[in-house]
C-alpha cells in the first residue's frame, strides 16, 4: 500500500471503484465534477458502466434501474442536483434497493454559488424525497476518511438495502491530501435473492414502491421503520478529541469539524477546558454519545457552514441539560478558526461556577 | 369423439390474473401482443419489463417475467440502468403518452439519442387515463378533456406531439413505428412491428420504439366500439401509421428472419 497525494473528489471516485461499484451515472456540476470525470475514464477501462445522464433526474433513475439488478451502483452531485434527485431517491428507499449518493455540497439557496457549504444538512438527513424515512448519511472530514467511508457506504447500502449518502463540501472535494487507497475488491459474482436477473428457472420477481392498499403500505412503512430503528441502534458514529473533564464541547462535522479542531486546540493552549465532538454519521445522529457528554459538561457550541441545521439535533441530544450555542457562516463563506475561538471564549467566560 | 385443438390461449408471458383495465380498453390487447412476441422469441426468462406511472402501472403484475416500476416518465432512464449492467437481457419499457411525451420526454429522447439498446412500447390514447381524463400532449385539437373542457385550444396549448416522427429523427434509433389497435388487421401489423422492435434489440442494433394508437373508452366517454371507430377516424388521420425509421441493419434482419 502506498500513500499518495489525492484530490478529495478523485479519491471518492477511486474508492468507489475499489469497493466494486459496477455502474456510475451522473451529471456534471461543480464542485463534484472531478468525481464524474474520473469515473468517465476508469469505468470503461474496467469494463464497467458509465453514463453521463441528461439530468440528475435521469441519473438517479438509472441508478435505481441498475440497483434493481443487485449490482453496486452510485451517482454523485452537488446541492441543486441533489434537489432534483429527491423523487428517485424516495422510490429507491420505498422499494428497498441499495444505492450510494455523493453530495459535494455548495452554497444555496437557488443556484447559489460553488463555494464550500453544509447547506444540505436538512435535505440529506431529514428525508430523501417524500415519504417517511431517513437515509444513512456519512460525513468525512479528510480525504483519507472520505476513502474509508466511501467503502463503508456500499457495505451499509447492501446490508440495509437503503439509500446511503456520503456528504462533503467543495473544500474536501477539491483539496489534495496524502491518503491511502484500499486494494481493489473483486466484483461480486452472485446476485442477491431479490435482484432482477431474469426469471429463468425461478418465479418472477418484482421491484416496486407501489402499494395501493393502505394497510399494505403501512406494513411496508413498519418494516422500513424497524430497519431504521436497527440502524439507529447500531450505526451511530462519531469521533472526539479532548472531551475528558471539559466544560465546553464544540460540535462540528466535515470541514467545519476540522476548523473547529484548530480553534479547540488553541483554546486548550490558553487554558480553557474545551473539547471537540465530530459526528461521522449525520443520520443516524450520534445522539447516544452526545447525550452522555451533556451529562458531563456545561455547554455545547455547534459550528456549521450553514445557518444552524445540525443545531436541532444537538439540542435534541442535549435534552435541555446544557445550553447550546451556535456559530456558523453561510453562502459559501468558510469560518476561520479565530471566529470559532472568539465564540468559545465568549461562552467560556460566562459559564456558571460549577455546581456539579 | 370430437378432437380438440387449441387455437387460442393465454401466452406464457402473461400471468393468469384479472387485469384492472376498463372494458374495451386496448391496453390489454397491447399486453397480449408484447407477451406473444416475447414467447415467440423465447426470451421470457431473460426479459425485464419496466412499468410506467399511468394506467399500465401494474403491467408488472400481468407479465410473467421480472419487472420493475419506474417513477412517472423515468422508465427509459431506469431501463438504461438495467440494460447497462445486464446487456444480455431483453429490457423494455411500456409507457403512456403523459408518461413518455410530457413528463418523461427528456428521458425518452436521450435514450433514443444514446441508441440505448432497449425497446419501448408507447401507448398513445390521446389522454391521461389514470388521473381521470386530463389533456395529454397527444390530445387532438378540439378534443374535450377534463382540463380542456371546451376542447383543446391549439392557440393556448399548442398542437399534439408526434412522437414516432420525433424519435425517428434520432440517429441512435434503429426502429421506430406507429401502428394502431383499432381492428384485427391493424393489430396484426402492430404485432409485426413489436416483433421487429424486439428483434432489433436482440441483434444489438439500438433503440426501438413502437407507438400504438390505443383506446380509452372510459375517459373519452364512448362505448368500446365507438372508441375504436374514434381511433380510426380521428386519431389515425393526425397520427399516420407506418414505419418511420428502419435502419438497413433492421431491414436485413427482418428479411432474413421473415
Ligand atoms: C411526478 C408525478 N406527477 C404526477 C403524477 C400523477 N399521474 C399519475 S398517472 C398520470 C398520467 C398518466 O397518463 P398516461 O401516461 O397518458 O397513461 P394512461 O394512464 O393514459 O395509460 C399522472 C399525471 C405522478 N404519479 N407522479
Ligand atoms: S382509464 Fe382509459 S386507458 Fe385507463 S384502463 Fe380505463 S380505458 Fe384504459
Amino acid at each position: 500500500m502506498t500513500i499518495e497525494l489525492l484530490k478529495g473528489n478523485v479519491a471518492l471516485a477511486e474508492a468507489a471503484i475499489r469497493a466494486g461499484v459496477e455502474a456510475y451515472f451522473g451529471y456534471p456540476i461543480t464542485p463534484q465534477t472531478e468525481l464524474l470525470e474520473h469515473m468517465a475514464k476508469r469505468m470503461p477501462e474496467l469494463g464497467r458502466a458509465f453514463v453521463q445522464a441528461e439530468s440528475e433526474v435521469a441519473a438517479i433513475n438509472m441508478v435505481y434501474g441498475a440497483a434493481c439488478t443487485g449490482v453496486r451502483t452510485m451517482t454523485s452531485s452537488s446541492s441543486p442536483g441533489i434537489s432534483l434527485m429527491q423523487e428517485g431517491l424516495s422510490y429507491i428507499a420505498g422499494s428497498e434497493v441499495p444505492a450510494v449518493i455523493v453530495d459535494i455540497m455548495r452554497g444555496g439557496p437557488g443556484l447559489g454559488n460553488i463555494q464550500p457549504s453544509q447547506s444540505d444538512y436538512f435535505q440529506v438527513t431529514r428525508s430523501a424525497g417524500h415519504g417517511d424515512y431517513h437515509p444513512i448519511v456519512l460525513a468525512p472530514a479528510s480525504v483519507q476518511e472520505a476513502i474509508d467511508l466511501m467503502t463503508e457506504a456500499f457495505d451499509l447500502a447492501d446490508k440495509y438495502r437503503h439509500v446511503v449518502y456520503v456528504v462533503a463540501d467543495g473544500l474536501l472535494g477539491q483539496m489534495m491530501e496524502p491518503a491511502e487507497l484500499p486494494p481493489m475488491q473483486p466484483l461480486r459474482k452472485e446476485r442477491a435473492g431479490w435482484a432482477l436477473t431474469g426469471s429463468e428457472g425461478r418465479e418472477k420477481r418484482i421491484i416496486t414502491s407501489l402499494q395501493l392498499n393502505a394497510p399494505d403500505l403501512e406494513a411496508v412503512n413498519l418494516r422500513l421503520q424497524f430497519k431504521l430503528a436497527e440502524i439507529r441502534k447500531r450505526e451511530q458514529r462519531s469521533t472526539e478529541m479532548l472531551t475528558e473533564n471539559v466544560r465546553l464541547v464544540v460540535v462540528g462535522y466535515g470541514t467545519a469539524g476540522r476548523i473547529a479542531e484548530t480553534a479547540v486546540k488553541r483554546a486548550r493552549e490558553d487554558g480553557m477546558k474545551v473539547g471537540l465532538f465530530r459526528p461521522i454519521t449525520l443520520w443516524p445522529f450520534p445522539e447516544r454519545r452526545l447525550s452522555a457528554l451533556a451529562d458531563q459538561v456545561d455547554a455545547f457550541l455547534v459550528v456549521e457552514m450553514n445557518a444552524g441545521q445540525m443545531l436541532d439535533d444537538v439540542r435534541l441530544a442535549a435534552g435541555g441539560q446544557v445550553p447550546v450555542s451556535f456559530v456558523g457562516r453561510m453562502g459559501g463563506v468558510v469560518p476561520v478558526p479565530e471566529e470559532i475561538y472568539d465564540k468559545i471564549e465568549e461562552i467560556y467566560v460566562k459559564l456558571p461556577v460549577r455546581v456539579r | 369423439m370430437v378432437e380438440e385443438k387449441v387455437v387460442y390461449q393465454r401466452p406464457d408471458a402473461l400471468c393468469d390474473v384479472p387485469t384492472h383495465y376498463c372494458p374495451g380498453c386496448t391496453h390489454g390487447v397491447a399486453h397480449r401482443l408484447v407477451a406473444e412476441v416475447i414467447d415467440e422469441l423465447g426470451v421470457r426468462g431473460r426479459t425485464i419489463g419496466v412499468s410506467p406511472v399511468g394506467c399500465a402501472v401494474f403491467a408488472y403484475q400481468y407479465f410473467d417475467m421480472d419487472g420493475a416500476e419506474a417513477a412517472h416518465g423515468r422508465a427509459p432512464a431506469m431501463a438504461t440502468g438495467i440494460k447497462r449492467v445486464m446487456p444480455d437481457h431483453v429490457v423494455f419499457t411500456y409507457q403512456g403518452d403523459g408518461d413518455l411525451a410530457a413528463i418523461g420526454i427528456a428521458e425518452i429522447i436521450h435514450a433514443a439519442t444514446r441508441g440505448e439498446n432497449i425497446t419501448t412500447i408507447f401507448i398513445n390514447n390521446a389522454i391521461y387515463g389514470m388521473t381521470g381524463g386530463q389533456m395529454a400532449p397527444t390530445t387532438l385539437p378540439g378534443q374535450r378533456t377534463t382540463s380542456s373542457p371546451s376542447g383543446r385550444d391549439v392557440e393556448l396549448t399548442g398542437y399534439p406531439i408526434r412522437m414516432a416522427e420525433l424519435l425517428a429523427g434520432m440517429p441512435g434509433a434503429a426502429y421506430v413505428a406507429r401502428q394502431s389497435l383499432h381492428s384485427v388487421k391493424e393489430i396484426n401489423r402492430a404485432k409485426r412491428a413489436i416483433a421487429t422492435a424486439f428483434k432489433a434489440q436482440l441483434a444489438g442494433l439500438g433503440f426501438s420504439m413502437v407507438e400504438l394508437l390505443s383506446s380509452c373508452p372510459t375517459n373519452w366517454k364512448l362505448t368500446p366500439p365507438e372508441a375504436l371507430a374514434w381511433v380510426e377516424q380521428v386519431m389515425v388521420p393526425y397520427y399516420p401509421l407506418g414505419e418511420y425509421k428502419v435502419t438497413d441493419e433492421v431491414r436485413a434482419l427482418t428479411r432474413k428472419q421473415g
